[in-house]
């Protein structure tokens, strides 16, 4: 039998190049039996003009034999690490249980999103006739599964301990707050395939993933957490591909027509502002959350956005693009996005799935140092008015139900950028109806396709038209009561403040720091 | 535009395969600087950035396949271009 490839001199082995062009290109087709366009029929929606797939260039070079022999080391690594963190309680290891709320967020907030990622990649694979974006979105959809799947993994640790992390996916559906990530994927998923992709593999992955992935997991390790910053990493080294593809799809996009820069632009400004509204949970979650703190939110806008996304916009002015719209503005709320979320949270404890507290003083030093035009000045007093109220047993918590920006879904809990006492509020008439957004920057997405918004599903209207009441249950006649159930979150246990909590409890019998319990005399 | 001096970057996890790559790129590129941060380091470049397979085969004393750098790459910045001799991050402007 002969087993030698004929194609090619004996011994020789295919350079990346060329082993790339025969394992994309070589497996693409046109069909014959349907017309080309109206297999891809979504293609001519838009606007956007391609007069070459051949052009499409994967800088990686991955073909399927690399991606699986890589991936599977990965998985590999990680599954070691997680062995290891569940056998030796790796739980107990960390910096202290408050730093498991930020855990509480990212599964609830972010590992659903992964899973709405792995949704869309799927079907963009199915959208590109050309092999090379095809096989790329078709590596990313694997990519977002495995996400999904080790980030459930290495958080079931966690969850056999602590409260608050038994329903991700109800959560993901249901939670007032998290209906801003949860409408981010569902804004992208219903857009055209060329928004799509510029919306997750450009705005979000390029622009805005490592916001969350570099301070956050660095984070993750100083707080003694093994099992997030392995899976956080391991996550993390396929999005290192995925922003690649973002950037070459941007690139490829504008090369091929002049007429697309337009559209292209346009596509830019919406999805920075609607991924930099997101990213509001985040910037509390490095600066309240982390009880070792690696680094400030506005430390990381200031290296992560401003730095590296301008450095990325200086060379892509080369097609006519500029800075995303209203990027000032971000530099400028960068003083103030953490605090003001804070805030929000402490006011609606009540309502959600992890738990609150106030900063130490160590804490409010560490703040007044990362901002010292805006701590003291603003910050400070309202943290040191709650302190006093909790002393006198006069715990505040916000009663109302707050208004929602149409587009974002964030309540209206941010001020003006230059004026830190006034509630940053803005509205539109639209059919006779008023809507009410947080920002300039969110009334111009809705004042471009207000018929998608309008239909938005706003969590404090539907609580208050009785819509949030758990299914097969009977309405209590208590809105709040009955939304706690509905969103599955168990009240006075998941929800309130960290101190006073089972999870407070556990921990310090957990820890010996309570001398006179049981368990830890014993 | 902005006035934003413009840098690549590349971030590894801070284990025993990065530290060949890291001190790969210290040796090829003088101007680059290195953060070295909790599980990561970050290793920054003023326009450009270059990663040999030749430098880091010499440091390691044996082969090393330069994809391989997927499977401790956190994250990078720039125009990616990649052969199997070398990975190099610029900005075009």
């Amino acid at each position: 039998m002969n087993t030698q490839d004929t194609r090619r001199p004996a011994g020789k082995k295919l350079s990346l190049k060329e082993k790339y062009a025969q394992m994309t290109r070589g497996l693409g087709w046109d069909t014959s039996y349907e017309p080309m366009d109206q297999v891809f029929d979504q293609l001519g929606l838009e606007g956007i003009k391609i007069h070459d797939w051949d052009k499409w260039e994967d800088p990686f070079r991955l073909t399927m034999d690399a991606y699986w022999k890589y991936q599977a080391e990965k998985e590999r690594k990680l599954y070691a690490v997680l062995d290891a963190f569940q056998q030796n309680n790796g739980h107990l290891n960390i910096s202290d249980a408050r730093y498991v709320n930020t855990l509480k967020l990212f599964f609830t907030g972010i590992t659903p999103a992964e899973y709405n990622a792995h949704r869309l990649f799927a079907m963009l694979g199915r959208q590109f006739p050309g092999p090379g974006a095809a096989i790329a979105c078709q590596m990313q959809a694997v990519d977002e599964l495995r996400h999904v799947q080790t980030q459930i993994h290495s958080i079931s640790q966690y969850n056999k301990y602590f409260n608050g992390l038994h329903d991700h996916t109800v959560m993901n559906d249901r939670l007032w707050y998290l209906s801003v990530p949860k409408s981010f994927f569902e804004d992208a998923i219903s857009s055209g395939p060329f928004e799509q992709i510029i919306a997750i593999s450009f705005a979000l992955e390029y622009l805005l993933t490592n916001l969350v992935f570099m301070p956050f997991m660095s984070g993750a390790a100083y707080n003694g957490d093994m099992a997030t910053v392995t899976f956080g990493f391991s996550s993390q080294s396929d999005e290192a591909r995925h922003m690649t593809l973002g950037l070459e799809c941007i690139k490829f996009v504008l090369e091929q027509d002049p007429g697309n820069a337009a559209i292209i632009q346009r596509y830019l400004d919406k999805w920075f502002w609607r991924g930099y509204k997101v990213l509001g949970l985040v910037s509390m979650m490095l600066d309240y959350m982390l009880p070792k703190k690696v680094m400030s939110w506005k430390e990381a806008w200031d290296i992560y956005f401003v730095q590296n996304g301008g450095s990325l916009f200086n060379d892509l002015s080369r097609y006519g693009l500029s800075m995303p719209k209203y990027w000032e503005q971000s530099v400028a709320e960068a003083e103030h996005l953490s605090h003001q979320t804070w805030n929000a949270f402490y006011n609606f404890s009540g309502a959600a799935a992890f738990h609150v507290w106030l900063p130490s003083d160590e804490d409010m030093a560490w703040l007044a140092e990362k901002y010292p035009n805006t701590f003291d000045q603003h910050y400070r007093p309202r943290i040191e008015h709650y302190r006093k109220l909790q002393a006198e047993g006069k715990r505040y918590y916000n009663p109302s139900l707050p208004m929602l920006c149409q587009t974002c879904q964030t309540p209206l809990i941010f001020t003006e950028m230059d004026d830190p006492t006034r509630t940053s509020h803005r509205q539109l008439e639209h059919d006779g109806d008023t809507y009410h957004f947080c920002s300039d920057g969110c009334r111009d997405i809705f004042a471009e396709q207000p018929d998608k918004y309008v239909s938005a599903w706003l969590p404090a209207h539907q609580i208050l038209q009785g819509n949030c009441v758990e299914p097969g249950t009977e309405a209590a006649g208590d809105p709040g009561a009955d939304a706690l159930r509905y969103f599955h979150v168990v009240a006075g246990q998941d929800n309130l403040d960290y101190e006073g909590s089972p999870d407070e409890a556990n921990w310090r019998r957990w820890k010996g720091l309570d001398k006179t319990t049981p368990a830890a005399a014993a | 535009m902005n006035t934003i001096q413009s840098t690549v970057f590349m971030a590894l996890q801070t284990n025993d395969d990065t530290r060949p790559i890291i001190e790969a790129l210290q040796r090829d590129n003088p101007d680059a600087v290195v953060h070295r941060l909790p599980a990561m380091v970050k290793i920054d470049a003023p326009g450009r950035l270059v990663l040999r397979r030749s430098t880091v085969e010499e440091i390691l004393g044996t082969d090393w396949d330069l994809q391989s750098i997927n499977l401790n790459l956190i994250s990078l910045s720039g125009n990616v271009d990649e052969s199997e001799d070398e990975m190099i991050l610029h900005w075009n402007r």
